[in-house]
């Protein structure tokens, strides 16, 4: 529905008030993947098979 | 007119010992226990006034052979001078937020609520054999097909038919997972195979069976029927969500309450209006989840067809037409215009470069963090690092989560947040019962959450009645709590008519 986008966006309000709370699409965090998946490769359960074997929940609610 | 939407989280969350004996009922105790032992009161929990099988379709009792009660065994279960409960429900601990009055303050006491199972966590890893260790997950299932939840509350008009609850947010509940879905590697569905989806958007979809029912253990309905308002029954229900995930996003877990409670809103201002209506509620809750290019169709009553953002952007327009025509009291005008401009902006996110909503949606976040990982380890689709991430995705421990360390954007002030695991929320009744438990927690001997009683010693016990979610705020009630220096005084003066 790209008619329906167009208008809202000329249409919207409140913008400067809430525009420093989200960063832009391309924001920095959205980039530092390797150095994320370098992190991951560090703190991932060690032996991940098991760890997934293992976690078993019982039904809640 | 619609009611204020005083609002509240419950969330089960997933727990596992590693290295000892891996009970998790006694976990979930020895968890609570360290935190509440280490606090200076503990006020019990009274079960007394719940009745989980009362049915908001039908004024009559329940045929008890069509029901089977649920067994409610809670070894813990304590109030907090934040208002919360904390307890353990079946196998799992829970924390159930105070009441609040506005979307971001559910997050702000949802968010507190994960740092007191952080601070739990490192008091009961101190309690536990050496080498063993204890895990909490915010998830909602364990990829085996067992499934916990995290409910949502709403306070709705008792004069609204319950058939307009319903169509108010039926279809919100099968689409709104494109923003609030949580991620899930594999699929749970029952009968279908596990690998039959690699990654979709949400960790509940996979266990609802009927539109509408009462149950939440088996049968699981889209929209469950509990009539059990906690509050003055002519006046009000309690709508219970149990069709959501749990979320890691600030954004995605103000976003699901603020939608939710301005389409509620909505159709008590205008209960006529025409809500978008799905074929088959049931089916397209799992085709929307079981597909993360977001181009299924799902079949709508009137026969044709739809993708789900399109029905998002047709009850994105309901809201802010109800934003822009009523002034928004009962969400906060505050509230309406930040959620209107993160669900707009989120829904077109999805449309034009998913990747780019990464930083609010967490089934995105999820999803770009396994796809990146499979990609640099050359791992097929479901082995088990990938479901590792997918679970450690949710992890409590502040040395292993991920959803803490890909970048999600934060809604609410850190300070906020520390202050709301020890603060109740000033602009519900939960301010007068977190206050009373901090102050007067010798004598209050029960708490529940429309009741407080207390145990004045010489006196028969005396119950204060909180009928009223909106009363017993601190505008009404701070000065007769800071000014009472013993419950028997708070209770004296409380016989005065000030409720």
């Amino acid at each position: 529905m790209p008619d329906r986008i167009q208008r809202k966006k000329s249409e919207r309000q409140n913008e400067e008030v809430i525009e420093a709370e989200v960063a832009p699409a391309d924001s920095p965090a959205l980039d530092d993947l390797d150095d994320l998946l370098d992190e991951i490769d560090e703190i991932l359960e060690e032996n991940a098979e098991e760890f997934v074997r293992s976690y078993v929940q019982k039904g809640g609610e | 007119m619609a009611v204020p939407k005083v609002c509240g989280l419950e969330t089960e969350y997933g727990i596992l010992v590693r290295g000892a004996d891996n009970n998790p009922v006694t976990a979930s105790a020895l968890l609570i226990n360290a935190y509440t032992g280490a606090a200076t009161e503990q006020v019990a929990f009274d079960l007394i006034a719940e009745d989980p099988r009362r049915d908001a379709r039908s004024p009559d009792p329940l045929d008890p052979y069509e029901f089977d009660p649920e067994l409610e065994y809670t070894p813990v279960n304590a109030v907090l001078t934040n208002g919360a409960r904390y307890y353990v429900d079946h196998a799992h601990p829970e924390m159930s937020t105070p009441e609040v009055r506005t979307p971001q303050e559910a997050v702000v006491w949802d968010r507190a609520g994960e740092e007191i199972i952080r601070d739990s966590l490192k008091a009961a890893q101190l309690l536990i054999p050496d080498g063993a260790e204890l895990l909490v997950h915010k998830n909602n299932s364990d990829g085996k097909g067992n499934s916990y939840g995290c409910h949502e509350n709403y306070l709705v008009d008792r004069s609204l038919p319950f058939g307009k609850v319903i169509s108010a947010v039926m279809a919100h509940f099968v689409t709104r997972q494109v923003f609030a879905g949580a991620g899930k590697v594999g699929c749970e569905f029952p009968g279908a195979q596990w690998n039959s989806v690699g990654f979709q958007l949400s960790q509940r979809a996979d266990f609802f069976e009927e539109e509408v029912g009462l149950e939440t253990t088996v049968r699981r309905p889209i929209v469950n029927t509990r009539d059990e308002p906690h509050c003055d029954a002519s006046k009000y229900r309690r709508l219970h969500v149990i069709a959501g995930d749990a979320n890691m996003s600030e954004i995605a877990t103000f976003l699901k309450v603020a939608s939710t409670a301005m389409l509620l809103a909505a159709v008590e201002d205008n209960p006529t209006m025409e809500m978008p209506a799905l074929a088959n509620p049931v089916r397209a809750i799992t085709q929307v989840s079981h597909d993360p290019s977001l181009q299924a169709l799902i079949s709508t009553y009137d026969g044709t067809t739809v993708r789900a953002i399109e029905v998002q952007w047709q009850l994105f327009e309901i809201a802010r037409a109800w934003v822009e025509q009523t002034g928004c009291d009962a969400v906060g005008a505050q509230d309406c215009a930040l959620a209107l401009h993160h669900w707009e902006n989120i829904l077109s996110g999805l449309e034009s470069n998913p990747a780019s909503v990464a930083d609010r949606v967490d089934w995105v976040a999820k999803q770009r963090l396994i796809n990146a990982y499979a990609e640099r380890h050359q791992l097929a689709p479901g082995s088990a690092a990938l479901r590792a991430i997918d679970l450690q995705y949710h992890d409590m421990r502040p040395s292993k989560g991920l959803a803490a360390r890909c970048g999600l954007l934060s809604l609410v002030d850190p300070a906020e947040v520390d202050r709301a695991k020890t603060k109740p929320p000033e602009s519900t009744r939960a301010y007068f019962r977190g206050r009373c438990v901090e102050r007067f927690g010798n004598d209050v001997i029960a708490a529940n959450w429309d009741s407080m009683v207390f145990d004045l010693g010489s006196d028969p016990l005396r119950r204060v009645p909180m009928d009223d979610p909106l009363r017993g705020t601190a505008e009404l009630v701070a000065n007769v709590i800071d000014n009472s220096a013993s419950a028997v005084e708070l209770v004296a003066a409380l016989a005065e008519p000030i409720r």
